[in-house]
């Protein structure tokens, strides 16, 4: 079959390009579920335990939102409840996985020096394809053997990792055709994600829905619900897998019929048009930059949203919780009640918050290193734009795209947990106090992106380890009692713990003057330097 | 404005191990078009980074329209337009958003002009830049730098990708823009296009300028190829003027000549009858061989050196 000529080189070829991201993200996908099952088994360690943990979801509708529904009280049962989100985290990687090697390599041109070498017009997306099932399936493996290897029943763990791997194999193929559709990567994705947050919003209203409101079936609509409605750990139903296979049996056809349809480098969307002429405000470095970043800080700002507004309604509950157990509110009670619980709930979810947005803050902020390197920047400074001009403009959405995303956060969370808890005058202001506060520990991030750029600008990746760093001594830092100077080291251990703690302004200030520091030498070094393209 | 454009004179820069420029001197007259030849990694480009301020010369000294290239670079670029030979542009901007948001950074432009040139190079300015092919991403950085109300244009091998018909607008392009008085610095390795257009070369070899002068004064450069099978052995054809590298094998003739030697030659050679003929004009490779093959070996031509970070 000539038109498949060449796929085992690409296969090659793909695990080459991927030998570092496929492993970690299948390995890490893999390990979530099973370190989670330890964590239950160490927490809820007995039936009776699980069977109150049990109740209590059942009945906190913002907790089957975000996780899925939960069908036993067993460990296994929970735990597949518990590690819900990644049924669609492995969509979401497989999605992007088949793009990744389809139409982002078709819009760079590689597709082309591809296509002029022995290789058939099916081959890159059979190779994608096949690379991306075979992860979702060792993936899946490593569930399997990992849930057998806690003890966990066989068939129940079979059925487990097996429904982890069918959703990543749906969206790999929601990925093939979604690739086909667009001429650009980024409308690819795009669709890719609409479907994935589309499947991801009727899933969660159907498993919110309640069994007398006759809604359910939502979830019946969604590729994420199928692999929850499998049932492990608590009676299988092993015939919805069929729904997978043949939503990809119907789906794998559909990308290939319109890929030998197409041209390559073309789309089935017709490519839309963009103006002729300028609009008359684009005609400064800022007006640049804020065209560049705007779909980003959208993006950003309406994601966290999302999911504060996710844990906007989950925090009364969570205050609820403590009353089912009496020893529990006993302790809380002393500890200055059962608010406590809401407040520490709310304080840590603006802690990942902060560590997400810090991570756009590096985005956004290297945005200056992509420029560079792809020699646009020169374009701009061959202009009668500054050095500094140009690199400020850049710095602005590094610094104020995180205020805005941690900004859209907190007003959602606390919005709605306002609504759910009766109180929206007195909750909104503390819980956007908690979002905002973390505000000088992120943009330290902002700074040393921008330090590095300045001066040391092939490092600039090293900034996604400090907040590696980071990120490790605020989540595990208490958990291994690290002694309070490796603590220190990261930004965010300044942060008091809001809603909830004091809030002194020293350390804060002290953030921000880093923050500035950075940013200047980064501004002065980039001043003075050559600038560098890519390798 | 006064007579020289560019200065530079002792430039010197390297990156790593790699001495990319060393000591090149370079003089653009105000007015003139001024070729700037040499093969992939002469230095060409950077060269012109560095007059763009956007490398810092590590020894000698630049001057660019009577500024500091480093330290003027803002109110320099509003005189001047550069085309880089490997044009990026941000794949969510259309043709026409870029081309007007160039202009403006760099101080307005000429709306007639910039539609006349669309329509010259034949460019559609409503398609996004991440649907152009390279010779598009070109043209929609030439009619920037073209409508831009600009002294100096800087061109790094600016034709690289664009189709012999857009090749000949770009020349027609280059001539008025010279008539009305503009200067241009046009790097290339088509010795072709630079014949065309330009009145003095430079040519750059491993970082430094080895010929620079007028293309009369340069015609002692190009010399063509003959290979011709004759009726009967030639004769006398040493003697001849213009005539290198002479190789006869029995009625097989192959040599070199002076372009202005060719028509004596020729008669040379009808005068004994001529089988077939074979004539290559030379190419700038063959030039820079034949030119400085006492200097260096041959096979250590420029052509794999890196071009220090450009690319």
């Amino acid at each position: 079959m000539s038109t498949l000529a060449g796929t085992g080189g690409l296969v090659r070829l793909i695990l080459r390009r991927d030998r570092f991201l496929l492993p970690i993200w299948v390995l890490v996908l893999a390990l979530l579920p099973v370190y989670t099952a330890v964590g239950i088994n160490q927490f809820y360690d007995t039936p009776a335990a699980l069977q109150d943990l049990y109740r209590t979801v059942v009945s906190t509708p913002g907790l089957l939102a975000m996780l899925g529904p939960v069908f036993g009280a067993s460990l296994g049962a929970i735990t597949a409840w518990r590690a819900g989100l990644v049924f669609t985290v492995v969509g979401l990687a497989s999605l992007l996985t088949v793009i990744r090697h389809t139409r982002t390599d078709e819009e760079a041109g590689r597709r082309e020096l591809l296509g002029s070498t022995v290789v058939g017009r099916y081959a890159p997306l059979t190779a994608v394809l096949l690379v991306t099932f075979a992860a979702d399936l060792v993936l899946g493996a490593i569930i399997v053997a990992g849930m057998v290897g806690l003890g966990l029943p066989v068939t129940g763990s079979v059925a487990y990792g097996l429904s982890v791997t069918a959703a990543g194999w749906m969206f790999a193929t929601v990925g093939a055709v979604a690739a086909q559709l667009t001429d650009g990567a980024g409308g690819a994705r795009g669709i890719g994600l609409g479907a994935l947050g589309v499947a991801f919003a009727l899933r969660a209203a159907g498993d919110t829905a309640g069994p007398d409101s006759g809604l359910g079936w939502l979830s019946w609509l969604s590729p994420i619900g199928w692999a929850q409605q499998t049932r492990s750990y608590a009676d299988e139903r092993w015939w919805v897998f069929g729904l997978a296979v043949v939503f990809v049996a119907a789906l794998v056809p559909v990308a290939f019929a319109v890929l030998a349809r197409r041209d390559v480098g073309a789309g089935v969307l017709p490519a839309r048009l963009g103006p002729p002429t300028a609009a008359p405000s684009l005609r400064s470095p800022v007006a640049l930059a804020w065209r560049l970043h705007r779909t980003t800080m959208v993006s950003w700002a309406a994601g966290l949203a999302v999911f504060g507004a996710l844990i906007g309604s989950v925090a009364d509950s969570v205050g609820d919780m403590a009353n089912e157990s009496a020893q529990l509110k006993d302790l809380l009670e002393r500890l200055g009640g059962e608010k406590v619980l809401a407040d520490a709930y709310i304080a840590g979810a603006m802690a990942i918050f902060a560590l997400a947005a810090a991570g756009y803050a590096i985005q956004a902020t290297l945005r200056l290193r992509g420029e560079e390197e792809s020699l646009r920047a020169e374009a701009v400074l061959a202009t009668s734009v500054g050095r500094v001009q140009w690199a400020a403009s850049h710095l602005l959405f590094g610094l104020l795209g995180p205020v805005v995303a941690l900004l859209a956060a907190g007003l959602a969370e606390g919005l709605v947990y306002g609504l759910v808890s009766g109180d929206l005058g007195g909750e909104l202001p503390r819980v956007l106090a908690g979002a905002l506060v973390q505000l000088p520990a992120v943009l330290v991030l902002s700074g040393i992106a921008m330090a590095l750029f300045g001066l040391l600008p092939r490092l600039t990746a090293v900034s996604w380890a400090a907040l590696g760093l980071f990120a490790f001594v605020v989540l595990f830092g208490p958990l291994l009692r690290l002694s309070q100077w490796v603590m220190d080291v990261s930004p965010f251990s300044h942060i008091p713990k809001v809603p909830g703690a004091d809030v002194t302004v020293t350390p804060l200030a002290w953030l921000l003057a880093v923050t500035a520091v950075l940013a200047a030498a980064g501004l002065a070094g980039f001043r003075r330097r050559d600038l560098v393209s890519g390798a | 404005m006064t007579a020289t454009a560019i200065a530079v004179s002792g430039l010197v820069k390297t990156f790593g191990q790699t001495r990319a420029l060393d000591g090149l001197d370079l003089t653009v007259n105000t007015g003139e078009v001024h070729g700037f030849l040499g093969p992939n990694g002469a230095g060409k480009t950077t060269t012109i980074r560095i007059l763009l301020g956007l490398l810092r010369a590590d020894a000698g000294e630049a001057r660019l329209l009577d500024g500091d290239p480093w330290r003027d670079a803002t109110e320099l670029h509003r005189r001047l337009a550069y085309v880089p030979g490997d044009v990026t542009l941000w794949p969510s901007l259309s043709g026409g958003e870029v081309i007007d948001l160039l202009g403006r950074l760099r101080g307005g432009l000429d709306p007639k002009r910039r539609t006349e040139l669309l329509d010259r190079f034949d460019l559609d300015p409503r398609k996004k830049a991440r649907t152009y092919s390279k010779g598009n991403r070109q043209k929609v950085a030439l009619i920037a730098a073209l409508a831009s109300d600009v002294e100096l244009l800087l061109l790094d091998e600016p034709t690289a990708g664009l189709d012999p018909l857009m090749e000949a607008s770009f020349r027609e392009v280059i001539s008025e823009e010279h008539h009305s008085g503009r200067t241009v610095l046009l790097s290339s390795h088509i010795l072709a296009e630079v014949e065309a257009l330009c009145h003095r070369v430079s040519i750059i070899r491993a970082g430094r300028i080895v010929e620079s002068g007028t293309l009369a004064d340069l015609r002692h450069l190009t010399r063509t190829s003959i290979a011709a099978e004759l009726a009967a052995p030639p004769d006398g054809l040493l003697e001849l003027p213009g005539v290198h590298n002479l190789e006869v094998d029995g009625t097989r003739v192959r040599c070199q000549v002076d372009s202005e030697k060719i028509d004596t030659l020729l008669r040379q050679l009808t005068s004994v009858g001529v089988r077939s003929l074979v004539s290559q004009p030379p190419t700038l490779e063959e030039l820079f061989l034949r030119h400085y093959q006492a200097e260096e070996p041959a096979g250590a031509t420029a052509n794999g050196r890196s071009e220090g970070a450009s690319r």
